[in-house]
């Protein structure tokens, strides 16, 4: 009798482990982003203009270098922060100043931001600045988008292929 | 002990007595739970390298492999994916359990520090192995988790660009980050088996592996459930959809869900200072060291005893010194040394009948010589009066004692019971300064200092030296393994066994005849 008390014992402990293995595993399920919304990504990498101008050496100077060091211009190496807004139907959803990485303030700047947006139509703005310049902007880009719920909107920017990407 | 921690220890003893009915003490998963956790790793291993035959690393075709281990080849590779991922979560638990009980059991602190130490990196390979196996399932988790992961990774600020990034959209995607991720899935388990593996370095006999029965119930546990409730791929991941609403494994996962509402620098945070403190725990606050055991070399003839008994690896044979005709003699190593008393308890020369000499073994604790304690156990000897005279040896990690004190009970506390040598039991019981000798200490195969009980179970029984002598009335001894929830238990036994004493009367011979000694018993009297 002690023995089957001991099994039905065991059996309860192994199946309670076992229930709570199989149950936690998946559930219950977490909602990690209202499926009724979509998501827009702004996401990129890119360097400003250098903060100085760039000087070209003398001949002298250049004879001074080691051969294998002598490139003709001098460029200081901190670079611009980038400017960037992201409006959304003339709602500004993001407004920042990206500081360009690397110690010595000369690596490109970076943004990666997530924004849920209700689907439907949109109006989408995205400017950059990435020189001196007070005033304006140097990239600009405006499209009329379509969101589908749980669809993720990419806004990328890439100077070489001419300013901003919607994905 | 604190007031916090000895009610933490009696509700974690009450829980153990409800696995004890069900499993006993041998089979009582509590008991092992390391063990359990190397064998939830050999599961994982085993069924990894099974399901690596059948998975396709590329990132396009690594969901479909999945999907022809789950559901082609279901009665196989599927079982095995399922065993691998209950295996893992399973894992977790033990692994869970087992360090809030060596916590509130306070066996982390001394010299015991190293094993707490080195315990606490597995539980960041632990996740780090259950998170990249997840990413290489390829399904909206997986993509959850990547997007999740890289985002937190971003956090720390170490990235020129964002890695998060490669998971933008479809076309961003890269099968070399996801060749990295099989990578780390691969190189993690064989980083944590050296780090488990150092783990229990400093643990003589440290068990591995959980008993059979329990082995072999835990593994067809495991087999039920991966039969029942198969582990199946969520939907494929689609990096142009958000991936709302997801199936976590809460055991592996269930800090994802924070990085919604706090910033992942802050989880960081949070993490790292929660490794930082649990690196410092056992020596938070500071404990009084306790004096080491010193060898006496006059005494020790490099048996080895003290060296084979000591559960933390203390003791050392190093060839002799001193120039005495043994070849080796025992050294203990301080910093390892938690001063349980093991080794005085196992050494030849610990016997109280020796008056020739001064009694001085070959190894002993300073501040609990066995001299003292045959000092000691006279004292308390001389008070006992009355009918049915006992005397409770418990060491100080077991019940209180002292609501046992009686005319007829004189109660002595050890560091372990192990200390004790039987040749104490035989001391008090023939020379009749008791009718019986009761011990008591920490729950069976839950000791303390890991292997005392066990230790002083099988010198009893005269499994292992050194022996309790044949002719001591066994019936004269009684052992009660009552842990500090167990006072009422130990009073009840206590009664018990002085109710048999009573009944058997005083020891009959005043110096019996010393039976032929058992094996390595002639060196009892060396000195």
């Amino acid at each position: 009798m002690h023995k089957l008390v001991q099994l039905v014992g065991q059996a309860i402990a192994y199946a309670l482990f076992a229930v709570a293995i199989g149950y936690f595993a998946t559930r219950p399920a977490y909602t990690h982003l209202d499926p009724d919304k979509a998501l827009i990504k702004l996401s990129f990498s890119h360097a400003g203009q250098r903060k100085g101008e760039c000087r070209r050496l003398t001949p002298e100077e250049l004879a001074e270098l080691a051969p294998n060091m002598r490139r003709p211009l001098d460029c200081p190496r901190e670079r611009l922060p980038l400017r960037v807004e992201l409006l959304l139907d003339g709602e500004t959803v993001f407004q920042g100043e990206l500081p360009p990485s690397g110690l010595a303030g000369d690596g490109a700047s970076t943004v990666y931001r997530k924004f849920p947006v209700a689907p439907g139509q949109h109006r989408l703005n995205a400017r950059l600045r990435d020189t001196a310049r007070t005033e304006g902007f140097d990239y600009e880009s405006e499209q009329d988008i379509v969101l589908e719920p749980s669809q993720v909107f990419v806004v990328d920017f890439k100077s070489a292929l001419g300013g901003f990407i919607f994905l | 002990m604190s007031g916090l921690r000895q009610l933490s220890r009696a509700g974690l003893e009450t829980v153990d007595n409800w696995f004890n009915r069900a499993f006993g003490p041998a089979w009582n998963p509590l008991y092992q739970l390391g063990a359990l956790g190397w064998f939830f790793y050999w599961i994982t291993i085993v069924s990894g390298v099974y399901l690596f035959v059948f998975f396709d690393t590329g990132i396009n075709q690594a969901y479909e492999s999945l999907e022809y281990i789950t559901n082609v080849q279901w009665y196989a590779a599927g079982v095995m994916r399922s065993l691998h991922r209950y295996a893992s979560d399973a894992l977790i638990i033990v692994m869970m359990l087992h360090l809030m009980r060596e916590y509130v059991m306070d066996r982390l602190r001394g010299a015991r520090w190293f094993s707490w130490v080195t315990g606490v990196p597995l539980l960041w390979l632990v996740f780090a192995c259950g998170i990249s196996g997840y990413w290489m399932v390829w399904d909206v988790l997986a993509q959850y988790i990547a997007i999740a992961s890289t985002e937190w990774l971003d956090a720390l600020g170490i990235f020129g660009e964002p890695i998060a990034r490669n998971f933008l959209n479809p076309q961003a995607l890269s099968g070399r980050f996801f060749t990295l991720m099989v990578f780390i899935h691969i190189a993690v388990p064989l980083i944590m088996l050296l780090v488990m593996w150092i783990h229990i370095q400093r643990q003589t006999n440290a068990r591995v592996n959980p008993a059979k029965g329990l082995t072999l119930g835990t593994l067809g546990m495991l087999l039920v459930l991966s039969l029942a409730e198969p582990a199946v791929s969520q939907a494929p991941a689609d990096l142009s959809k958000v991936t709302a609403v997801v199936n976590l494994d809460w055991f592996f996962l269930a800090a994802y869900p924070l990085l919604d509402r706090v910033s992942g620098g802050t989880l960081w945070a949070v993490f790292g200072g929660a490794t930082l403190l649990l690196l410092l725990l056992p020596w938070l606050p500071p404990k009084r060291r306790e004096v080491p055991a010193v060898v006496d070399l006059d005494n020790c003839n490099g048996c080895g005893r003290c060296a084979a008994d000591c559960p933390y690896t203390a003791i050392s044979m190093e060839p002799r010194s001193d120039g005495a005709a043994f070849t080796q003699e025992a050294v203990v190593k301080d910093s390892l040394c938690v001063s349980c008393g093991l080794c005085a308890g196992a050494c030849p020369t610990s016997t109280p009948f020796r008056r020739t000499t001064e009694l001085i073994p070959g190894i002993d604790l300073p501040d609990l010589t066995i001299r003292a304690l045959r000092e000691q156990t006279l004292a308390a000897a001389a008070g006992l009066s009355g009918a049915a005279r006992v005397l409770v040896f418990g060491c100080c990690h077991g019940p209180a004692l002292q609501a046992l004190r009686a005319p007829g009970v004189a109660v002595l506390e050890l560091p372990c019971i192990a200390l004790l040598p039987p040749s104490f039991l035989d001391f008090v019981i023939t020379r009749k300064h008791a009718d019986g000798v009761l011990l008591t200490g920490c729950p069976e195969g839950n000791c303390h200092h890991r292997l005392g009980i066990m230790w002083t179970e099988q010198r009893l029984a005269g499994e292992r030296d050194p022996y309790l002598r044949k002719r001591v009335p066994r019936e004269r001894i009684r052992a009660c393994w009552a842990g500090v929830s167990g006072s009422r238990r130990l009073q009840k036994e206590l009664a018990a066994f002085r109710a048999g004493l009573d009944g058997l009367g005083p020891l009959e011979r005043e110096r019996p005849q010393p039976a032929s000694p058992a094996p390595g018993q002639e060196q009892e009297h060396r000195a």
